[in-house]
């Protein structure tokens, strides 16, 4: 009789990446390389002002003398900087569309393969999209009732244009250039992303959502993303990502940087699921990501959950600045990793004001040859008195073959602090199998629903519509759908 | 209903069943007893389909199919549940959810649409009332956090939503109170009918005192070693199983 781990082995084998194809769509693409003559036509392009060229000059200057991180515990092929190319915008795009008519019907096609046609997600749960196809905005839906709102959802290249004040106040004042390697190399080459600008006492009246695409042939991506709560206002922002297949490994290294002013409230959420590469390890994304949040004013809280399932490497760490007092941290993860996928993955949570809090959710699934690590750092400066940190980190393993790590760090300078930590690793039992394919499951739905289980403290934390894809990225309907 | 002849399994290349021979006919009752080691939970194990046991001779038919042949989800479907003598933790996962999800797969196996929440719900809670446990367990992780009894009924639940053709009770009577024996015996008597089988795996008499078999099988050594009626149940339990196994050897 088979072992049913070597059945479970072949299925996760078998498990074909679903979106795997790819638009033709002619490019208006730069030669691969990288000089200063290349930030000036990237600013040139997309008409920037000379502050923002500088801004950017000066980020390729820090980033020159920068090397990659490496202390993740990772295995990062050698990347050649020089060979990516820095700008791809769809021709089609010379003149933006203004009405869903005027846009690409291949680009609309692209989005129905991906299971997200306009339409739909119009009529559904009154969603704003705000389509990244390469790196430009091609359309931007519900602007108009946002704008009633006050709400500013674009392109940052657009918002560039239209809110030069805000952009020029914040960018780069959670992430600087000179934060990391790659945060620096974004800031000097960004070509798009969103911005968001929730005026005071503001409750988005819908949930803001951005489908990223990466297309071109060894186009990096470097989206640059900033959303700015101000003073007593709240927004749900959701990112979702998807990949067509191919070999080339491309690199993506977006910078997300979030503020919030006194009693706002920000809640970020993702749903990435980019080509891991193929059985073997060939191709899929590199996804090395600075992603930060700073409650920048008092009472305010920032939430990140994100469920990461794709990607050949994965290097990010959605952190907190929980600078104003009272002000709350908020980290939920799901990731899972299979055949030769390498994820680090994990947290910061820096509690600078006083009666901070942080709640850290980690969970990991690693399956195939996969290796996983959680790093998470908790640090308590001296003066935040009364911070308080509660971490929980369960790790599943399936088959023999993976591994999963926990590096949890705790830099402590305040007696008052309470930090609490649990960890688990376990195992997908062969003994959990059986019972549910006593019970006339498959195997398949058994491992789906075993791992939902699993996962069932983060997906709640999603908005509705991002945990119904979850539940689909891991192949199984929800919990709670019963009564 | 089912077949074994000749029946040899074994474990890590030891022999744990060496030749077993039983029929059960449509609507009978068996009670399989024994000492400990005798080969009753390996019994249980590989009539259901559990994984890590060769089976080395002999054949098992299940209304004309060769059960062995079969996956466990396909002998599932096929109408046989096995109780657990351990039930399993599944956390996270809603008992009411785990057992939708089966209930759908034996529906859909018979060809019948999913069944719609609130009749599902319905039925869950009756099943949850007979076997006196709180509601609130629906929603509450699959056996996690349950009593040793509160699982052992929980399996009853299961039995009494899917209705099986042949059900085996793998030593759902020990760890039971009185009251709570009663109630299983009761979940059981309920599904007895001229078409509903049951394989009551045993260490003691007093299960029986509440649901009468048809027939009573000493196993020992992997073997049947004497069949008889209720009556031979109470002879073991006075005279123990050195009477029969002793007689065997």
């Amino acid at each position: 009789m088979a072992t049913s781990t070597e059945e479970l082995r072949d299925w996760i084998k078998t498990r074909k990446y679903e979106a795997g194809f790819v638009t033709d769509l002619e490019s208006d693409t730069l030669p691969p390389g990288l000089d200063e003559e290349i930030i000036r036509f990237i600013s040139a392009k997309k008409n920037e002002p000379e502050w923002l060229l500088e801004w950017r000059l000066n980020a390729y200057k820090v980033w020159q003398d920068r090397h990659e991180p490496q202390w993740a515990h990772l295995q990062i092929p050698d990347i050649d900087y020089k060979a990516i190319s820095y700008y791809s915008a769809p021709k089609s795009m010379a003149d933006m569309p203004k009405s869903l008519d005027e846009v690409d019907p291949k680009l609309l096609e692209t989005y129905e393969k991906l299971g997200i046609p306009l339409e739909e997600q119009k009529r559904l749960a009154g969603v704003a999209m705000d389509y990244v196809f390469d790196s430009v905005s091609v359309h931007t839906t519900f602007r108009e009732k946002l704008a009633d709102a006050g709400v500013v959802f674009c392109s940052i290249s657009e918002a560039v244009q239209t809110h030069p004040e805000l952009v020029r106040k914040y960018l780069g004042t959670v992430v600087p250039a000179r934060d990391n390697f790659f945060a620096g190399l974004n800031s000097a080459v960004f070509t798009d992303g969103s911005f968001v600008y929730i005026p005071k006492g503001v409750k988005c009246p819908m949930e803001l959502s951005t489908y990223f695409r990466i297309n071109e042939m060894n186009t990096g991506q470097f989206e640059r993303t900033l959303i700015i709560a101000d003073e007593g206002s709240e927004v749900s922002y959701l990112e979702g990502c998807t990949a067509p297949q191919r070999d080339e490994n491309q690199l993506h290294a977006a910078v997300v940087e979030l503020i919030a002013l006194d009693n706002a409230k920000i809640k970020y959420s993702t749903v990435q699921n980019w080509y891991p590469g193929d059985e073997d390890g060939r191709g899929g994304i590199y996804n090395f990501v600075t992603k930060r949040g700073d409650c920048r004013g008092r009472n305010s809280h920032i939430a990140w959950t994100q469920v990461e399932t794709g990607s050949a490497i994965t290097w990010k760490y959605p952190s907190c600045v929980l600078r104003g007092d009272n002000s709350i941290g908020e980290f939920y993860s799901v990731a899972v990793t299979n055949n030769h996928q390498q994820a680090d993955t994990g947290t910061k949570m820096i509690h600078l004001g006083r009666n901070t809090r942080s709640t850290i959710v980690s969970k990991g699934i690693a399956a195939g040859q996969s290796d996983q690590s959680y790093r998470g750092l908790v640090r308590v400066s001296p003066k935040a008195e009364g911070a308080r940190n509660h971490t929980q980190c369960d790790s599943l393993l399936i088959g023999p073959k993976c591994g999963a790590h926990t590096f949890p760090y705790s830099e402590v300078r305040h007696p008052s602090a309470i930090l609490e930590h649990e960890a688990t690793t376990s195992r997908i039992g062969e003994d959990q199998l059986f019972y549910c394919r006593s019970r006339g499951m498959s195997e398949e739905d058994a491992v789906s629903m075993i791992v939902n289980g699993f996962c069932k403290d983060v997906f709640r934390e999603l908005p509705m519509e991002f945990a119904v894809e979850a539940g689909k990225l891991l192949a199984v309907s929800l919990e709670g759908a019963v009564g | 209903m089912l077949e074994i002849k000749n029946l040899h399994a074994s474990v890590d290349d030891k022999a744990i069943l060496n030749g077993i021979d039983l029929t059960i006919g449509a609507g009978e009752v068996h009670a399989v007893m024994g000492p400990n080691g005798s080969g009753k939970s390996t019994l249980g194990g590989v009539l259901s389909g559990r994984p890590g046991y060769t089976i080395t001779d002999g054949s098992v038919t299940f209304n004309g199919q060769d059960l062995l042949d079969m996956e466990p989800e396909e002998r599932a479907v096929a109408g046989l549940f096995l109780g657990f003598q351990y039930p399993v933790e599944i956390p996270g996962v809603s008992n009411a959810y785990f057992m939708k999800a089966a209930v759908n797969a034996w529906r859909a196996a018979r060809g019948e649409p999913e069944i719609d929440a609130m009749g599902f719900l319905s039925d869950i809670r009756k099943a949850m009332e007979a076997m006196e446990l709180p509601t609130d367990m629906i929603h509450r992780g699959v056996n996690e956090g349950f009593s040793g009894g509160e699982k052992k009924r929980n399996e009853i639940v299961q039995m009494l939503l899917l209705k099986p053709a042949l059900a085996i009770l793998d030593e759902t009577d020990s760890g039971l109170d009185i009251d709570a024996l009663k109630l299983v015996s009761q979940g059981i008597n309920a599904l007895r009918s001229a078409e509903r089988s049951f394989v009551l795996i045993t260490h003691y008499q007093r299960l029986l005192d509440y649901v009468k078999p048809d027939h009573v099988h000493v196993l020992a050594g992997g073997r049947i070693v004497r069949s008889g009626d209720e009556e031979l149940a109470r002879e073991l339990e006075a005279r123990g199983y050195g009477w029969v196994t002793g007689e065997a050897a």
